[in-house]
């Protein structure tokens, strides 16, 4: 029957059709498509992937971030208690400088008003000693027979003992 | 195609009852009519008359003839009882290339396929694929060609996918131009070109040469000396029937194609020849027949385009499975 026996004109026709089809299609047609197509999802590929690192890298700035913000308020109450302390410790270094030094000028003070009062306790001494050397002098220098002309030169002399003194 | 045929064929069927003593109505020569190759391309008739299109005869015998199907008897050719063109003299069969029916449908559909597919190529060498999406023709086939090549090619072949699939991509596209091409019912359309033998076992041929000229060392070795218990080779059963399997595989190509595509042809043809069968049966069973028939034609028609379809799928993908085995690698060396 016709229709399962192949006719040759047609396997020949077929042949060179089909072998002319497949040489344009598979030279100019197929690959270049195929090839654009495959650039296309490539470059999909890429782009997606990179999208994703970027999105990573976001992802990790940010937790770097909130850990650099965390690390600062750390630092800064580390200096904040840091300064407080600080201030405490020159508070009261400044307090016990301040008694030690007023201590140390009463005590100098206390020193020299004693040496003063010594000094001048001494001094009075020789004064009343020089006084009652020039008295006696001038009471051996007058007439010790009238007892009242003797006192009243007693007195006149501590008189003039007491007017020359006073000058000084 | 029901009702363009039905259409088509309405003059025929008023002559058929004007005059029914002229016979009745011939299924097997119109079926035959329909499905087969023709040295001229008939289109219809209109009032008893032939419409067709004279294709050229060439005839290698004692030199090269061409000449009109028209005046084949003149040049001394007849056809014989299958339809086949002869040496009216003689009897014998000359070497015959005619551009038959199938051959100008396949010219054709061929150069619609070179056609788009170099104009969808075209968009792409013209446009930057990477800041403009495909549009036109490219929109239209582009998603064709990456489920074929993504999804059946590059699954199926494994990873040399990139050497093979021109080929099987041009076979999908061929076999579905002609498929689709062959439902269509008017001109240049519904030649019944894939449902022709030759054409089928030529693409079996063209599957066959991709399968076994680029195979690797260990298809050959799994045909000629497979890991079978020695007895089965020493006898050489295995290698024989492995060697068979080469020649049944596209074989098997061959045939599926062809009869698929025949069968769907015969089915609708079926369909439309029940309408003439009933003509001389009065006008209400033709009447009500006819709608049937129509309807029935409708839905056989939907068929057809998934089967046009799935048959070109079919087709790639166990080409695909056929060159995917001869690139195996051994599962494991040590048997």
């Amino acid at each position: 029957m016709s229709l399962i026996t192949p006719s040759f004109g047609l396997l020949f026709w077929m042949v060179v059709i089909f072998g002319i089809v497949f040489f344009l299609l598979a030279k100019f047609g197929f690959p270049v498509i195929t090839k654009a197509v495959q650039t296309r999802s490539d470059h999909i590929a890429d782009s997606l992937q990179a999208a994703d690192e970027a999105r990573e890298q976001l992802a990790n700035l940010a937790q770097e971030q909130a850990k650099m913000i965390e690390e600062t308020r750390l630092e800064q109450s580390r200096i904040l208690k840091e300064a407080s302390e600080t201030r405490e410790r020159i508070l009261s270094q400044a307090k016990e400088d301040a008694s030690a030094e007023a201590e140390k000028m009463l005590e100098h003070a206390k020193l020299e008003i004693a040496a003063e009062r010594e000094s001048a306790i001494r001094d009075i001494r020789r004064q009343v000693a020089m006084i009652s050397v020039d008295v006696a002098e001038k009471i051996v220098r007058k007439d010790l027979d009238v007892s009242e002309g003797q006192l009243a030169l007693i007195d006149r002399m501590v008189d003039e003992a007491e007017q020359a003194q006073l000058p000084n | 195609m029901t009702l363009l045929l039905a259409v088509a064929q309405l003059p025929a069927r008023a002559q058929e009852a004007a005059s029914p003593e002229e016979g009745d109505f011939d299924v097997s020569s119109f079926l035959l009519g329909h499905v087969a190759d023709a040295y001229e391309w008939h289109i219809t008739e209109i009032k008893g008359k032939e419409i067709s299109i004279p294709l050229p005869c060439i005839v290698i015998e004692d030199g090269l003839h061409v000449f009109s199907s028209r005046k084949m008897a003149e040049n001394g050719y007849t056809l014989n009882a299958d339809g086949k063109l002869v040496n009216a003299a003689t009897g014998a069969r000359p070497v015959d290339i005619s551009v038959t029916k199938n051959v100008l449908g396949l010219l054709f559909n061929a150069a619609l396929l070179v056609l788009l597919i170099l104009l969808c190529a075209r968009w792409y060498r013209r446009h930057d694929v990477l800041k403009e999406k495909p549009a036109g023709l490219a929109a239209l086939l582009e998603p064709v060609i990456v489920m074929i090549e993504q999804d059946l090619i590059k699954d199926v072949v494994g990873p040399e996918y990139r050497k093979y699939s021109p080929y099987l991509l041009t076979a999908f596209f061929f076999i579905l131009i002609n498929n689709l091409m062959g439902i269509f019912p008017v001109f240049p359309g519904g030649a019944n070109i894939t449902g022709n033998i030759a054409v089928t076992g030529v693409l079996a041929l063209f599957t066959f040469m991709m399968v076994n000229i680029f195979g690797n060392k260990h298809y050959w070795k799994d045909i000629l000396w497979p890991d079978v218990p020695i007895f089965l080779k020493a006898i050489p059963i295995m290698p024989l029937i492995e060697i068979l399997g080469m020649f049944t595989k596209p074989f098997s190509l061959m045939i599926r194609l062809f009869a698929n595509m025949l069968a769907g042809h015969i089915m609708l043809l079926s369909v439309i020849a029940i309408i003439f069968l009933t003509a001389s049966m009065g006008p209400v069973l033709n009447g009500s027949i006819t709608v049937i028939a129509a309807l029935f034609g409708v839905f056989l028609d939907c068929l057809e385009i998934l089967v046009a379809f799935l048959q070109a799928y079919v087709f790639t993908m166990l080409s695909a499975v056929f060159i995917g085995l001869a690139h195996q690698q051994p599962a494991n060396e040590t048997n």
